[in-house]
């Protein structure tokens, strides 16, 4: 049971350092409040078009928040060594990364249920299947931190981190199927949408909010599911080949 | 006395470089040894080695006993029961500035599995141990220096560690720091802490090891105590005179009224002697004083690892002082 007193402890402080933090609102609240009223104001519709956006909304302040977050943070401590200390310590270096992605997925879900509960004001989401809706918000918290993970290991200077989110984060916003139908996108593109983990999650939480899904509900989630497994098995062996070369 | 750490073929190369090429040592239970070499000799990455935080290109080790050899797919060389018998200072203080001090022990702890309440007894133990109980609930990003280093050794023994690896602790930290941490270093080895240090600071290596490594290169050239390793230098006697008046070249005559000695002026107004055998200081002194030269004083030189280390290595020992200044 020790290694689980290091995971918590582990978990605490990064919640207590780095995502409880004040200016951590920007990710969590001003972020999604701008996405909304941007679109909104863009697709000129009624109050009815909230539940259209809100599913985009959700996915993108998961994606920001948590690969921003991981991202600058694990770079950070890398970068001032006290990630070695981790390191040193006796816990296999699996369950070290879960716990330095925990705080991350606790973040991010938490930054999906901003526009949730601000849409609650403005909408009526009584329609809402919240299972999937829960399961897809899960998963894509998920594999975001495990991306963020990813690009963490890749680089070793935060300002990189933060230019290198970008190459995977704003192609997953146009191409995704976050706030038009990915077959909208030119014929070429296509397939691409479905090389990318947000695309999947983005399709349940559509299915969830106005039953406009693409793909049935459990495929989507076993393949998120599978991105999720792939990114941190991608991530741990970088660690193994990169940090501890 | 049994071996704490055995370290045998050790070898690590980084691209072109070789970092570390194929040494072998043992360092004994409960013993202070010392790692003394220039930068980039392959001191700290003979330490990562030893910690896990870099993986062998070759070579066996063995913590408390245990094998730690590398095995593929492991994620460390060195498994749990080795990481709990390690503890380790890194050269630079790497705790987490947005802690305090006292949480900042605790999580350290925490990483070793302790419970809340024995790593909270243990933090306060600590604290009061190394004079940091006043500055513990102060964010650690403040504090100064000398005080991050103490709390930093603090945070490497915190789970009792058999063995600790100290990786130039007093480098960048003032005389009164630098003087205090030599201080609870000697403490923590006379509580029978086997400790592994490396140092660019030939003084400290003197006053504080029982054992030495010379490391340059990658490569050990030397292990002694330094008892034996200052025997080559025992038998020679060297006595230093200070003069208050200009030598005006006496050293010549010096030569030729006292043969056997050899008499040099390494700055002026000082005369150096060197003999294999005993220097009759006061026929010296007599020599020059009739010569209207003023003594003021002379002593003999105690023989030192410095010279040592310069007839070993090759290296002047004032380069590894420049690299980062003296303590």
């Amino acid at each position: 049971m020790k290694p689980w007193i290091a995971f918590w402890n582990i978990l605490l402080k990064d919640m207590r350092t780095y995502y409880l933090k004040p200016p951590n609102i920007s990710w969590g609240l001003i972020f999604p409040l701008a996405w909304t009223g941007m679109f909104f104001i863009k697709s000129g519709s009624g109050l009815e078009g909230i539940l259209a956006l809100l599913p985009g909304v959700v996915a993108i302040s998961i994606l920001f928040g948590t690969t921003s977050m991981l991202a600058v943070t694990v770079t950070f401590e890398k970068k001032h060594r006290s990630f070695e200390r981790l390191l040193l310590a006796p816990i296999p270096l699996e369950l070290l990364m879960l716990a330095k992605t925990g705080g991350a997925i606790l973040f991010g879900v938490a930054n999906a249920f901003v526009p949730v509960i601000m849409a609650a004001f403005l909408a009526d989401l009584s329609q809402v299947n919240w299972g999937p809706f829960i399961s897809a918000v899960f998963l894509i918290a998920v594999a975001s931190t495990f991306l963020g993970l990813f690009i963490a290991v890749a680089v070793s200077e935060v300002f990189e981190a933060q230019t290198f989110s970008n190459f995977f984060r704003f192609p997953m916003i146009f191409l995704c199927g976050l706030f038009f139908p990915i077959a909208d996108l030119p014929a070429l593109l296509q397939p691409l949408a479905y090389l990318l983990p947000l695309t999947y999650g983005a399709d349940v939480l559509h299915g969830a909010v106005h039953g406009g899904h693409a793909m049935p509900v459990a495929l989507d989630l076993i393949i998120l599911g599978g991105f999720c497994l792939g990114l941190f098995a991608i991530s741990l062996g970088n660690v193994r080949r990169r940090w501890i070369s | 006395m049994s071996d704490a750490i055995i370290v045998e073929g050790l070898a690590k190369r980084f691209a072109e470089v070789e970092a570390v090429a194929g040494i072998s040592f043992r360092v004994r239970q409960g013993e202070l040894f010392g790692f003394l070499g220039p930068n980039g000799s392959g001191k700290s990455t003979t330490i990562n080695l030893l910690t896990g935080l870099a993986r062998p290109d070759a070579g066996a080790i063995r913590i408390g006993g245990i094998d730690c050899r590398y095995r593929p797919g492991a994620a460390q060389h060195l498994t749990g029961a080795a990481q709990h018998l390690i503890g380790v200072v890194p050269d630079e203080s790497n705790l987490y500035p947005e802690l305090s001090g006292f949480d900042n022990l605790c999580f350290c702890a925490a990483l070793y599995g302790m419970a809340k309440r024995e790593r909270e007894a243990r933090a306060r133990e600590l604290l009061a141990e190394f004079g940091l109980s006043e500055a513990a609930g102060r964010r650690f990003g403040g504090w100064s220096k000398g005080m991050k280093r103490k709390l930093t050794i603090a945070a490497g023994i915190i789970h009792r560690p058999a063995i600790l690896f100290l990786d130039e602790p007093t480098t960048g930290i003032d005389v009164a720091s630098a003087r205090q941490v030599r201080q609870l270093i000697a403490d923590l080895h006379r509580g029978g802490t086997t400790i592994f240090l490396t140092t660019h600071y030939i003084e400290e290596a003197e006053r504080l090891c029982d054992r030495i490594a010379f490391i340059v290169s990658g490569r050990i050239v030397r292990i002694d105590t330094l008892e034996q390793l200052l025997k080559p230098l025992q038998a020679r006697q060297v006595v230093r005179i200070a003069c208050d008046t200009p030598l005006n070249g006496i050293e010549n005559g010096l030569d030729g009224a006292f043969p056997g000695r050899a008499f040099t002026c390494p700055e002026p107004g000082v005369i150096r002697v060197e003999a294999d055998g005993p220097v009759r200081v006061g026929a010296i002194v007599r020599f020059l004083e009739e010569r209207g030269i003023e003594v003021a004083e002379a002593r003999r030189i105690r023989p030192s690892l410095e010279e040592i280390f310069v007839r070993v290595t090759g290296i002047e020992a004032d380069v590894m002082q420049r690299e980062r200044g003296k303590p």
